[in-house]
């Protein structure tokens, strides 16, 4: 692992986040190595959508504390791309996907000022690398729902920063556009960027991610893809609860981290 | 009939009231676009009749009629009835539009218990205050007009300085939020620039009418354009011209209300744009279906016959 900066892109401590009285993720503390492809794995409500909005301070925690590269996460907001569900806005909202796109820019450009020549180069540039660019002056309702999340993921890059949240990229998406993406997230890794990514086909995850967190309300296991998607880490993720014999396999998952 | 209506015109009385009607127009126009965009339909009409009582209090408090008074009243009710539905969310099974229902009527039925209580009691000067339900545009003044200046001045200013905050937190909250813009407070200047707006309307339209001015010209104007920029200006450029022709109307013809006439004047517009916006419009959509239709059909018969000719060239060889 080739450490660029001392401290890892992300270092969350005993984060806590509760939707009324029920906890929905209890005591996560975790950190992840630079420049890799993350996958988040878990079932359905096992709060993995949660844990990046509470980490982007999307949503309030109970407790714990987010780190970025070090620093506390409001200093290094722009090193941090977003992309949420697709499901998240609406979508015949009147602009069309350059506008989108620009969006990404709006943290760099600060208050009052409106976008220009610059960051409309920016955009189209980063329409081109998602294969977009075709479609930049297109209403946005008028797109499919995979160039919609191409839009999303433009404007991520657009943000032009250094760790990546994306919320499952990959759903209701054809197989051309989910290869165009991994293979943009592919690039991304080359260029020293760290991503994760919200995730939900388990017969992917090898070929696409090379760490791995699995994650039902606590955190199960988080490392290297080989040592952490195993069976008994999987089991124990998603099915009964085999405390005493799976939590033994996860001590030594972290002993060898 | 024309000449008479300038004559009308030249009335000073009347130009103030066409400008304050114009500048309402304006304002709500803006302001409920975003309102509209951001799916709080509702919060305008909510504000609206939550505003009533606040402004009985306001007035029972001191015992005078003032628009800023009235505006400090409606101000604190529609901020505590939003709390209450954003409370009620957040704390019950109740959805969003039931608890809108719910507070906006008891709002709505405490405000029409002081007004009934105010009207039977010795203050003296509380008689018009009873306009504030349907409104009464007449009852506008020379001053009234000069806070309607001023107040709409602010909103264009905000909504043109802060037009790239207000399009992100209405496109994408959430994305906002992350990259660092305080949502909370872009969110109450756009409640607060909605709460002026109504208190402002209400005088002139009412409590019941007051959110047909706020959403009618921004749902109207959305059906000419896809460029939120335009929309935005296009709704204000309705709900001025709604206002204008309200005024009119009601000059030049006696008897007649002028708020409601511009609520009916902007209800022509948006049917005007459903029928004949281009693209979005019901017109320009039965015609592109009935053209795509005919090409379809003339292709299917092109193509048909190709096939015809070479079975049967298939069939003579």
């Amino acid at each position: 692992m080739k450490q660029t900066r001392h401290a890892s892109p992300l270092t969350v401590t005993g984060l806590t986040v509760a939707y009324q009285k029920k906890p929905v993720l209890r005591n996560l503390t975790f950190d992840v190595p630079e420049g890799k492809l993350i996958g988040i794995i878990g079932p359905n409500g096992a709060g993995k959508s949660t844990m990046i909005k509470a980490i982007l301070g999307l949503l309030p925690k109970v407790s714990g504390e987010v780190q970025i590269y070090g620093k506390p996460y409001a200093e290094m907001r722009k090193l941090i791309g977003y992309v949420p569900q697709r499901e998240s806005v609406d979508w015949d909202f009147p602009t069309n996907a350059l506008d989108v796109v620009m969006m990404g820019r709006y943290g760099h450009l600060g208050w009052f000022k409106r976008p220009g020549a610059n960051e409309r180069e920016i955009a189209l540039d980063c329409l081109n690398k998602v294969g977009m660019a075709d479609y930049a002056h297109r209403q946005i309702s008028q797109l499919s729902g995979g160039q919609q999340q191409r839009v999303f993921l433009a404007r991520a890059l657009a943000q032009n920063a250094d760790l990546y949240f994306m919320d499952e990229p990959f759903v209701g998406v054809d197989a051309m556009t989910e290869k165009a993406i991994i293979s943009l997230l592919n690039e991304l890794k080359a260029q020293g960027k760290t991503v994760l990514v919200v995730h939900h086909d388990l017969a992917t995850v090898k070929e696409y991610f090379d760490w791995v967190m699995l994650l039902n309300v606590e955190l199960i296991a988080n490392g290297p893809t080989e040592l952490v998607f195993t069976k008994s880490l999987l089991h124990e993720t998603y099915g009964g609860k085999l405390a005493v014999f799976d939590q033994e396999d996860g001590a030594t998952l972290v002993g060898a981290r | 009939m024309l000449l008479w209506s300038w004559s009308v015109l030249a009335d000073p009385n009347t130009q103030w009231i066409l400008i304050g009607c114009m500048l309402l127009g304006l304002m709500s126009g803006i302001i409920g676009s975003f309102a509209y965009l951001r799916k709080q339909s509702l919060v305008g009409d909510t504000l609206a009749h939550a505003a009533l009582p606040g402004i009985c209090i306001a007035f029972m408090l001191t015992g005078v009629k003032s628009l800023p008074l009235f505006f400090l009243g409606a101000l604190v009710a529609g901020l505590l009835a939003t709390f209450s539905i954003s409370v009620i969310t957040r704390y019950s099974r109740i959805k969003a539009d039931a608890a809108m229902g719910i507070v906006l009527s008891v709002f709505f039925g405490i405000g029409i218990v002081l007004l009934t209580q105010i009207q039977h009691s010795s203050y003296g000067n509380q008689s018009g205050l009873d306009k504030f339900l349907f409104g009464q545009a007449a009852s506008m003044i020379q001053s009234d007009v000069y806070t309607m200046i001023g107040v709409s001045a602010v909103i264009i200013l905000a909504c043109s300085f802060l037009f790239k905050e207000f399009k992100l937190l209405s496109f994408d909250p959430g994305f906002a939020r992350g990259l660092g813009f305080p949502i909370g407070l872009l969110e109450q200047m756009l409640m607060f620039f909605t709460v002026i707006a109504v208190v402002v309307g209400i005088q002139a339209v009412g409590v019941v009418l007051v959110a047909a001015l706020l959403i009618t010209p921004a749902v109207s104007a959305r059906y000419w354009t896809d460029r939120l920029g335009l929309m935005v200006s296009l709704s204000g450029i309705f709900g001025a011209i709604s206002g204008v022709i309200g005024t009119l109307i009601s000059t030049t013809t006696s008897n007649l209300p002028t708020g409601p006439l511009s609520v009916l004047a902007a209800t022509t517009v948006f049917v005007f744009s459903v029928l004949f916006a281009p693209r979005r419009g019901v017109c320009a959509k039965v015609i592109r279906r009935i053209r795509t239709n005919r090409t379809i059909r003339e292709e299917e018969r092109s193509r048909m016959s190709e096939r015809g000719t070479r079975l049967r060239k298939e069939a003579s060889l």
